[in-house]
């Protein structure tokens, strides 16, 4: 897909960015198709065609690509919660209702941990948050081109698969949890809140600017860190894989030892009969043995010096690559979908405390 | 990297998902839990009763073995001691019958000697007085000393 060429690796990465947006586009917009460039009568709500027309719409656009994934892994765990709260028993358990229990205790311990008010719905907050910030993290581990190379096929021009690469998933998740410490603080503390908001941590009259504006601010980063923090992660985690992508990409078009010489000798359309071949001289080599004209041991060592200088070594390194780095990743998603339960359970928790 | 519709279709979406869950999930898998844990308690405290009462039930049997034990030495012991009066007793008994036997074996003798006596003491004076006569040849009195020889006679 994305070949040496320094442009088409950016178009590639550029793409792999690019959220499938529906959205507003304002009256008067000039917009460029195929066909060239038609100039809107109205406000127009269609997909966009294109990173430019989604900044374009501003904020009256929606990503579907994350929504759509968002709200997928969301009602799978619905779904998969439902079925074990459905045959949830207090017998021996097996299987899925087995696994489903040992997230629950695992949450019920944490939160526990952590939260000391009383409050019924901390718990369940708990597990929707990890469970479905984990769901949407794993599709992270994924093959990058996968699902969007299966989904231009069928015509659809751009997807994320990966919904907590978008900020504004973290980011309205974060906010949820914002609303709910806003809810609470004002609940448990009613005036208590409004006190500690200008009275800390200069417990003076005239400090009450000062204290404002520090507490606002505090207030104000924690749901930002929250969602931000995910963001990144997911964002940074992300993007290696669709470096590391390019790199394979690359390696499977040419080969270390033959990409810059094909390159240099006949352009960028000889690698298929390259590849041709390679092909043909294993396979002749292969047929030469079964003839008993070469000893398998040979055969071995001839197939593979032919695929090292096909790129295979060169492609195995790149999915090697691959590899390695989701199974770091797994580490990664693991840790930041509970580390986004925790400190929402923290500052739910902080969000009860009467001083 | 454009913030749009979606942060407030996220929340929307976020608020139902935890809505859902705290409706339908999390109580019903925790009560059930919760439930399980204090039928697990309870299985193990029964455990614990069970093995108490097996205890006492066993220090109980051993207590009633001993007790059995002894009634059963103190059964045994009254029994030789019956026995060994049964026997006494036949001794007793037996020396006592053999005493009465004996008198009366004595007595019997004693009449057999007296009536032999007295056979002997009929009979003497007339062999006496037949010796006599023998002797003297009719020169005697038979009379007078006949109650001289009866005189004789009783003195036997």
């Amino acid at each position: 897909m994305a070949g040496g060429n320094p442009a088409s690796t950016t178009e590639y990465i550029q793409h792999h960015l690019t959220n499938l947006v529906y959205g507003k586009l304002p009256a008067g917009y000039e917009r460029t198709t195929e066909q060239g460039v038609e100039v809107l009568q109205a406000d127009t709500w269609t997909m966009a065609h294109g990173g430019q027309e989604a900044t374009d719409m501003g904020f009256w656009a929606i990503h579907v690509d994350s929504m759509i994934w968002s709200i997928g892994l969301g009602s799978l765990f619905c779904w998969m919660f439902l079925r074990a709260a459905k045959k949830a028993h207090t017998g021996v358990p097996a299987g899925w209702l087995n696994f489903v229990e040992m997230i629950v205790e695992f949450i019920d311990g944490a939160v526990k941990d952590s939260f000391h008010g009383r409050n019924k719905m901390v718990a369940p907050l708990a597990l929707t948050i990890f469970v479905w910030v984990f769901l949407m993290n794993l599709m992270d581990l994924l093959p990058v081109d996968l699902i969007p190379t299966l989904l231009m096929m069928a015509g659809v021009e751009y997807q994320k698969i990966v919904p907590s690469t978008d900020p504004n998933i973290t980011l309205g998740m974060a906010l949820g949890v914002f609303v709910l410490m806003l809810y609470y603080s004002f609940k448990i503390k009613g005036t208590g809140f409004i006190k500690e908001l200008t009275m800390h941590p200069f417990n003076h009259w005239g400090f009450i600017p000062v204290n404002l504006f520090m507490e606002t601010v505090g207030l104000l980063a924690k749901p930002f860190s929250l969602g931000l923090r995910l963001f990144g992660n997911m964002y940074a985690g992300e993007m290696i894989f669709i470096l590391i992508a390019t790199m394979f990409a690359a390696g499977a078009g040419a080969g270390f030892v033959s990409g810059g010489l094909h390159a240099e000798l006949f352009g960028e359309q000889t690698s298929g009969y390259f590849w041709l071949v390679i092909f043909l001289l294993v396979t002749g080599v292969c047929w030469l043995n079964l003839k008993g004209k070469v000893s398998t041991g040979k055969t071995v060592l001839l197939c593979m010096a032919f695929m090292a200088i096909g790129g295979g070594l060169f492609a195995l390194g790149g999915g090697l690559m691959q590899w390695g780095w989701a199974v770091f990743h797994i580490l990664v998603i693991t840790l930041q979908a509970f580390i986004f339960m925790v400190l929402t359970v923290v500052y739910l928790s902080m969000a009860h405390e009467d001083h | 990297m454009n913030i749009n519709l979606t942060l407030f279709g996220q929340m929307v979406t976020f608020a139902f998902f935890v809505w859902f869950c705290m409706k339908f999930v999390w109580p019903v898998i925790i009560d059930s839990m919760e439930e399980r844990q204090k039928k697990i308690a309870d299985g193990l405290d029964a455990a614990d009763r069970a093995l108490r009462d097996l205890e006492l039930a066993q220090s109980k049997a051993t207590d009633q073995m001993k007790d059995a034990k002894q009634e059963a030495a103190g059964i045994i012991d009254q029994a030789n001691k019956r026995a060994g009066q049964i026997v006494d007793e036949a001794k007793n008994q037996a020396r006592t019958e053999g005493d009465r036997i004996k008198v009366a074996a004595e007595a019997e003798i004693e009449q057999e000697m007296n009536r032999a006596k007295e056979e002997l003491r009929a009979s003497v004076a007339g062999l006496a007085l037949a010796g006599a006569e023998k002797v003297l040849e009719a020169s005697i009195d038979e009379k007078a000393n006949r109650t001289l020889v009866d005189k004789l006679a009783a003195q036997l």
